[in-house]
């Protein structure tokens, strides 16, 4: 054999072995079951999957960070409120591609524990999947990546695996603020930088926000209870995140209580609360809220922080031994002002929750080894001597903000981020706009059909004054005077001052009214999904509209002439076009748990202008 | 508008909590079966309890863990201070609560039998425990922190069982009494709460009960460990078998040259009543305890964390503090928690006979 003949079949072997190489799983695979390998194979992919939208999140000027992840290709994110916190506005985020984002607060829910980010610069960005966190069972496993000790110098985030060790655990707030209700309890390691981070199924679907641990006698190190915001709670939220605002949680106005028979009985009620207007009085029985059977106090006190102030949700009660079903709106949790102040106050809550940093490390006992030296903060000293990779500000405390986080910055009071709610109003007004072109016909409108008796109904809305004609007598309000002073029709809750408010909104749009903002997304009565929901104030009246997010179209407006009353609610259907403008042929009113009058519109006429 | 009753966060709905009625806690949904446990999970939390009685201030957490053992309602738990009350509470995975009642205890095993009266109860059969082996994977379920309330099921944390070997640690300064067998897991249970709690296979079987809060006396870390149920089966059954076990713990360490009240400067009031509670009657002047500052009329109520429960049994553990130790005394002063680190002087030291003169000026030094 030659030389050149043997080293032929030298390469020759190498070649084949570099193939049954990579071709064959390791040499072990013939011991392992096949279900084993399915299982990590399983596990690979999901990783694989979760981990492009993973965020490390880097306070600027060295103050810590967190974790975050990204629920939209054009870079919406979530995290918790306490990792932002102190980053305020713009904040650095590294994902796993190595690539360091400049990011900016949208919106925040100190109760919840949530914050709202916009990663900048794509419209491509990888986005993780939501999943139906209630969906999880206990023993389920789960795994939580991000940025635990701020480790991931690379942006590479941390995986770490676990099972589901509870579900619908309830966590109390520390102070007033940072309640876990309803939420998923994990042994994945969840340590101190994971905050805001995400939690996925064993599919890499996103089903929570890390954000806190039971710590006692070891430090604030993973003990196997770390705890997860549910993304089915953040779900609710996401529209009032968008808006900028920040936003509050909810109540009910009523306190239970847990009778002897193993009731939920009302122990105290508001007289001003929605659910005393519907009905709900001392000692009446709850049976279920937010379609949930209720038969602990726990169940509702879980079920109560799972939903943002202002959400209308179906709530059952027994009265007298009759069963009620009602749709209940939620009060808030704070004031408004008390909400900001509690926003802006400086940490260091009863019991702060898995922090961004360890503020400080606790003495080694005698005997103890001691724990390894953190590397905080940020930016890292490291062997190196500088930080690699990564723009990382100077650690100077009042870095300038970049002017891609300026330019998606707006300060307003009781905002996050006024910016993002007038993204929001300029894409309602866009979808005002889309009904046709009302800004030709701001005189009267006649609109005349017949209601659910055939009795017939003829309504205008003029410049001065709007009237309604109904079987039972005309009714008319002055339109120049506050909206407030005559509710007419009676018994409609001031539908004719809903249906001016309406026209002015179609004819000028919400620059026109004293003050418009963006609310958020909201379920509405009749609508199987979120509505988009703009509130508009003239003098002392408020309406809101409930926009359809995909058509665009007007669904309702509910008008409320004061606080702690019960609105004119007035629901749109049976859109026509006429003369290219859409308008609703069919008109439900309804004021407190009473329908007004379900009218069938036969004419729709708007004038150019009055008198016309 | 007054924002306080509108809320339900107040921490004084918890009570009311305990009273919930019965509810299965029922989990829906799909997942990977393939690498769920939760199926096997479900069969096991009907059997675990939630255990409430003595403590809730200090630290000390008025909560712990235990599982049934039989369908009429006896519970194996751990013997600690949270039993050590007129009222201990059993509540069941499915929120129904029991006022239990304590059959028996081994001092040395740390474990204690309780029974409520309850029937038809899911239960882990002692006598078909499963003996894993070390790598094993293992299930510990508890209610630590005492994060589950009511109806809520206890708390799983999954691992692996890392050694089976013999339990050297330590609890404070006392060397515990179990010194037998025990299986050390890598899943975290050294835990507030999650004493008592159930250690078993993939398969739901049992295998062990979670121990107490203990360090390593080699180390001084947290020992996550469970003492395997054939350690307890022979007790246990005892118990349930209306035999008594000794009460006395013979096997505790003894010190060599034993620390005693007198060293340190103090009387106890001695009504001739074991069981009395030791209160102060005198402090020496300049001794250590006078220099501390602990007064006449001072009760103890723990040394070193651990909780004194009358004059005898402080006595007794001081029979285990050796006399060059420093040792940790709570006392109970006007209604508040006090503590005092004390350390009796060098054997040579004279100490003085007179009794310290009770201060005009006590109130100011607070």
């Amino acid at each position: 054999m030659t030389a050149r003949r043997q080293s032929a079949a030298f390469v020759g072997w190498l070649l084949s072995l570099a193939a049954l190489l990579a071709a064959t799983p390791p040499m072990y695979a013939d011991d392992v079951d096949s279900s084993v390998l399915q299982a990590e194979a399983e596990r690979i992919a999901a990783v694989k999957k979760a981990t492009p939208a993973v965020v490390c999140i880097f306070v600027q000027g060295g103050m810590g960070g967190g974790s975050g992840v990204v629920i939209s290709p054009d870079g919406y994110a979530l995290s918790n409120f306490h990792v932002t916190k102190p980053a305020g506005t713009g904040m650095k985020c590294g994902m796993a591609d190595g690539k360091v984002y400049d990011a900016v607060i949208v919106g925040l829910d100190p109760t919840g524990d949530v914050a709202m980010i916009k990663l900048l610069g794509r419209d491509d960005f990888p986005v993780a999947e939501l999943a139906d966190s209630d969906a999880m069972r206990v023993g389920d496993s789960c795994f939580a990546m991000g940025n635990p000790f701020l480790l991931a110098t690379d942006f590479h985030p941390t995986l770490s695996y676990g099972i589901v060790s509870g579900v619908h655990r309830y966590q109390y707030p520390a102070g007033t603020l940072l309640e876990y209700s309803d939420c998923l309890q994990v042994d994945a390691a969840i340590n101190p930088g994971n905050s805001g981070g995400p939690l996925f199924n064993a599919q890499g679907q996103l089903i929570g926000i890390n954000g806190r641990g039971s710590f006692e006698k070891r430090g604030r190190v993973n003990v196997g209870v770390g705890y997860a915001i549910s993304i089915n709670q953040i779900k609710n939220f996401l529209g009032y995140l968008k808006s900028g605002r920040i936003v509050d949680h909810a109540t009910l106005g009523a306190r239970v209580g847990t009778s002897d028979e193993g009731r939920v009985v009302v122990t105290d009620i508001i007289e001003d609360s929605d659910a005393y207007r519907r009905g709900l009085r001392y000692d009446d029985e709850i049976i279920s809220f937010a379609s949930r059977p209720i038969r602990t106090t726990n169940t509702l006190k879980n079920l109560l922080g799972i939903f943002p102030k202002d959400w209308r949700v179906p709530l059952s009660y027994r009265h007298q031994g009759k069963q009620y079903d009602v749709l209940v709106r939620l009060a808030g949790v704070h004031r408004e002002a008390e909400l900001i102040a509690l926003t802006n106050e400086p940490e260091e809550g009863e019991e702060p929750p898995a922090p961004e940093e360890p503020k400080e490390q606790p003495a080694p006992q005698p005997g103890e080894s001691p724990r390894p030296k953190l590397p905080l903060p940020l930016p890292l000293p490291g062997p190196k001597g500088k930080p690699k990779k990564s723009k990382l500000p100077s650690p100077h405390k009042k870095a300038s903000l970049p002017q891609i986080v300026k330019d998606h910055f707006e300060a307003k009071t009781g905002y996050a981020n006024y910016f993002f709610n007038k993204l929001n109003q300029a894409r309602l007004a866009k979808a005002v706009a889309g009904h046709g072109e009302f800004g030709r016909v701001s005189g009267t409108w006649t609109l005349s059909g017949e209601a659910a008796d055939h009795s017939p109904v003829s309504i205008r809305l003029g410049a001065k004054e709007a009237t309604c004609e109904l079987p039972v007598g005309l009714t008319k309000i002055d339109v120049t005077q506050s909206l407030d002073a005559v509710l007419n029709p009676p018994a409609s809750g001031g539908m004719l001052a809903g249906l001016h408010m309406w026209k002015k909104l179609l004819v000028g749009g919400s620059g026109k009214f004293d003050q418009a903002y963006y609310l958020g997304t909201a379920p509405v009565p009749m609508f199987d999904q979120l509505a988009d929901v703009l509130i508009v104030t003239q003098g002392a009246v408020e309406a809101r509209f409930y926009l359809d997010p995909h058509s665009g179209l007007l669904l309702a407006v509910e008008l409320f002439p004061d606080d702690n009353v019960d609105p004119c609610e007035i629901y749109f259907g049976d859109y026509r076009t006429e003369a290219g403008r859409k308008v609703p042929y069919r008109m439900e009113v309804r004021h407190g748990d009473q329908l007004f009058g379900i009218f069938a519109l036969k004419k729709f006429e708007m004038a150019e202008n009055e008198g016309t | 508008m007054n924002l306080l009753p509108t809320t339900f966060r107040g921490p004084s709905l918890a009570a009311a909590v305990l009273l919930t009625s019965a509810m299965a806690l029922l989990v829906g949904g799909s997942a990977s079966a393939a690498t769920s446990f939760a199926p096997v999970i479900a069969q096991v939390q009907p059997k675990i309890v939630k255990i409430y009685g003595a403590g809730g201030f200090n630290g000390m957490a008025h909560y712990q863990s235990g599982f049934l053992i039989s369908a009429d309602g006896f519970v194996l738990t751990a013997w600690s201070y949270v039993l050590d009350s007129d009222v201990v509470n059993v509540i069941l995975n499915d929120g129904r609560k029991f006022k239990a009642e304590l059959k028996g205890i081994d001092p040395k095993l740390e474990l204690a039998v309780l029974k409520i009266d309850a029937k038809e109860l899911p239960f882990f059969e002692l006598a078909k425990t499963a003996t894993p082996e070390e790598g094993s994977r293992v299930l510990a379920f508890s209610n630590l922190f005492g994060v589950a309330t009511g109806d809520e099921a206890a708390s799983v944390l999954h691992g692996i069982l890392s050694i089976q070997t013999k339990l050297e640690a330590r609890r404070g300064v006392y060397e515990t009494p179990y010194q037998g067998p025990v299986y050390v897991v890598d899943a975290m249970t050294n835990n507030p709460g999650a004493a008592g709690g159930a250690l078993t296979n993939l398969h739901g079987e049992l295998i062990a009960m979670l121990g107490k809060e203990l360090k390593n006396a080699r180390n001084n870390t947290w020992l996550n460990y469970a003492v395997p149920i054939n350690e307890l089966r022979e007790a246990v059954n005892e118990i349930r078998a209306g035999k008594v076990r000794p009460r006395a713990d013979s096997q505790a360490k003894k010190a060599k040259d034993p620390l005693e009240l007198s060293m340190l400067g103090l009387n106890l009031v001695n009504t001739g009543l074991e069981r009395a509670p030791p209160f102060i009657d005198q402090v020496y002047g300049d001794s250590p305890a006078a220099k501390a500052g602990l007064r006449t009329d001072d009760l103890i109520v723990f040394l070193d964390n651990q909780l004194v429960q009358n004059s005898k049994s402080l006595r007794a553990e001081m029979l285990r503090i050796e006399r060059d130790e420093a040792i940790r005394l709570t006392v109970m002063r006007d209604g508040q928690l006090m503590e005092f680190t004390l350390q009796a002087p060098a054997s040579d030291e004279p100490r003085s006979e007179k009794p310290a003169r009770r201060s005009e000026d006590d109130r100011d030094e607070r």
